[in-house]
């Protein structure tokens, strides 16, 4: 399959099972909701050294969150549901009841089946010392904790849904301007579908993995089949015009999120075309053994969709 | 189908004990057999149709033309069947809506003591005004109305929010004395006049008022706040048919208390 001038690669990206929550952070203005969304979204490229892989889905005005302030959604994933309930817990008392005028909502509701509650304000309300309220309003509970900014406004859970993490796909150009030109396309392009995040720094990651290594105290290490330096002395994937590739990671909250994000995303990549160095689209597997999911690149490339 | 309708014959010389006239209780009940239906008048049991005039048959749209010695109107209602409109013309007797779960009680008239007593959820609306205790506990026991909302378009009586523990009482006209006292949690909101003794032992709970209160020296006050929890209140009044629904200001004068119960209630005063 070609694209452009763009050779699609007959892979797989192999994706694995997580836990996803969303939550709405509302600030006094546009500013302010993204300095704390920025900070609950810090230091979560991968669950592998972060416990959670987190980011920012989308811009809200303030007709569609519930305190009509403006505000933005951000989405977390993590392994299990233990280290997602931990991790917002500890993210919401140091980034959200910290930052000033933030407030913090439940972004998924459903039924009971698919969506578990889970604590979003209930314990941090303990920082208000006895002086915290409790108001019920449309059968959710919210918590009013006492600042020094004047009150921190919390609803007391969010949803918690089963989730796809590990979704991906790669940019092989023939220099690094140009695949990371290919990779900020793609990004910008999958910034607008909604339910996934592309968790790594500006979206893209250029340090690929692989399992194992010949140290043995590391279970992962570089993909060197990938890397353009070591072309000539490694057992390559990489042809010889190849000079630089860069990895995009999806986080979504179902499997149809991610093959739309992955197909917009390639599809902006070869736009760009073999005209500015974009050679080849490749994926990140594990021969299909450790994932619960497979995302075909050529049968996605190929769907139609609406 | 038209509504199941009851009215009454002549006025009743005694109070009668209206509890077994709910859409709860009349679903799936043919008319002789609500006709059949004993109600407690006084010291005697009549018949209903010894009382009132029985017309129409859907007993889920219940119809009452009522007069203050009629209590208990729409008990428990939707305990069971968690819907049911009950709409009453004429004035009522104590208890109305006592217990009431779920569904909407209409009345175009006035309440005598305790309407919303110990009231779970649901809708109750009084186009009139009601006596005291309204969203009270029954005597002896320590909760009053622990949900649902309860809109009055004219005054309440003395004690109104008297142990309330959860849900919204909205109050278009004046209050009594003793508005809010011992509550617990909750909202209650007042557009008219106060009498005395507001907050009387508030544990918890928000009152909101439109007029500057006369407070007592154990309700003190915080001092002016645009308060965000605001917005969410009045975003949940917005379908409400009250005056409420039309709240904007989210700018208040906070005073807490009743500091003599080590309450954390607090008073909020719009526009000052």
């Amino acid at each position: 399959m070609n694209i452009n001038g763009v050779e699609i690669d007959d892979t797989f990206a192999e994706a694995f099972n997580m836990r996803g929550t969303r939550v709405i952070i509302t600030a006094q203005n546009l500013k302010w909701a993204y300095h704390a969304a920025n900070a609950m979204t810090g230091f979560a490229t991968s669950v592998i050294g972060c416990g959670v892989e987190a980011g920012i889905e989308r811009e809200l005005n303030s007709d569609e969150t519930p305190d009509a302030r403006p505000g933005v959604a951000i989405l977390m994933f993590a392994m299990g549901s233990a280290v997602l309930m931990k991790q917002l817990e500890t993210r919401m008392g140091q980034c959200i009841l910290t930052c000033p005028t933030a407030a913090a909502f439940s972004g998924i509701e459903g039924d009971k089946e698919t969506v578990t509650p889970i604590n979003l304000g209930k314990n941090l309300r303990f920082f208000g010392d006895g002086f915290q309220i409790s108001k019920q309003f449309g059968g959710k509970r919210y918590w009013r904790v006492p600042v020094m900014d004047g009150e921190f406004l919390t609803e007391e859970t969010t949803g918690m849904v089963r989730a796809i993490g590990g979704g991906n796909f790669l940019i092989l150009a023939t220099s690094q301007p140009q695949a990371l030109a290919a990779a900020e396309a793609a990004i910008e392009a999958m910034k607008k579908i909604p339910n996934v995040i592309m968790p790594f720094p500006g979206g893209v990651v250029r340090s690929g993995s692989k399992v194992g290594s010949k140290y043995k105290t590391m279970f992962a290490s570089t993909n060197d089949a990938f890397c353009p330096t070591l072309k000539g002395i490694t057992n390559t994937e990489l042809s010889p015009e190849i000079e630089s590739v860069m990895e995009i990671v999806i986080d979504g909250l179902t499997e149809t999120d991610i093959r739309k994000a992955t197909k917009v995303g390639i599809t902006a990549a070869c736009e760009l075309g073999a005209a500015n160095g974009i050679k080849r689209i490749s994926a990140g597997n594990y021969g299909g053994k450790l994932g619960q999911f497979q995302f075909h690149l050529r049968e996605i490339m190929s769907e139609i969709t609406a | 189908m038209s509504a199941l309708t009851f009215t009454l014959k002549t006025q009743p010389k005694q109070s009668v004990d209206m509890s077994p006239i709910t859409p709860d209780l009349l679903a799936d009940k043919s008319l002789a057999e609500i006709q059949a239906i004993p109600l407690q008048c006084g010291n005697q049991q009549l018949r209903a149709d010894a009382l009132f005039e029985i017309t129409g048959s859907d007993s889920s749209q219940l119809v009452i033309h009522s007069s203050e010695k009629l209590n208990y109107l729409g008990a428990k209602l939707g305990l069971k069947l968690k819907s049911g409109n009950l709409t009453i013309h004429g004035n009522t007797g104590a208890y109305l809506g006592l217990q009431m779960k779920s569904g909407a009680i209409t009345l175009h008239g006035n309440a005598e003591a305790f309407a919303a007593c110990e009231m779970a959820g649901g809708l109750l609306h009084v186009h009139g005004n009601v006596g005291d205790f309204l969203g009270g506990a029954l005597p002896g026991n320590r909760k009053g109305m622990r949900g649902g909302t309860v809109i009055i378009t004219g005054n309440a009586g003395d004690r109104a929010g008297d142990q309330m523990r959860r849900g919204m009482i909205l109050i278009e006209g004046n209050v009594g004395s003793y508005c809010a006292s011992r509550m617990l949690a909750g909202t209650i909101g007042v557009m008219g006049k106060m009498g005395v003794y507001l907050g009387f032992g508030m544990r918890r709970g928000t009152l909101l008022l439109f007029n500057s209160p006369a407070l007592s020296p154990t309700i003190q006050d915080c001092g002016s706040h645009t308060l965000p929890f605001l917005k969410l209140m009045f975003k949940s009044m917005r379908g409400l048919p009250s005056k409420f629904a039309q709240l904007e200001n989210n700018r208040v004068r906070r005073f807490a208390g009743d500091a003599a119960v080590d309450g954390k209630g607090e008073i909020l005063v719009f526009g000052e």
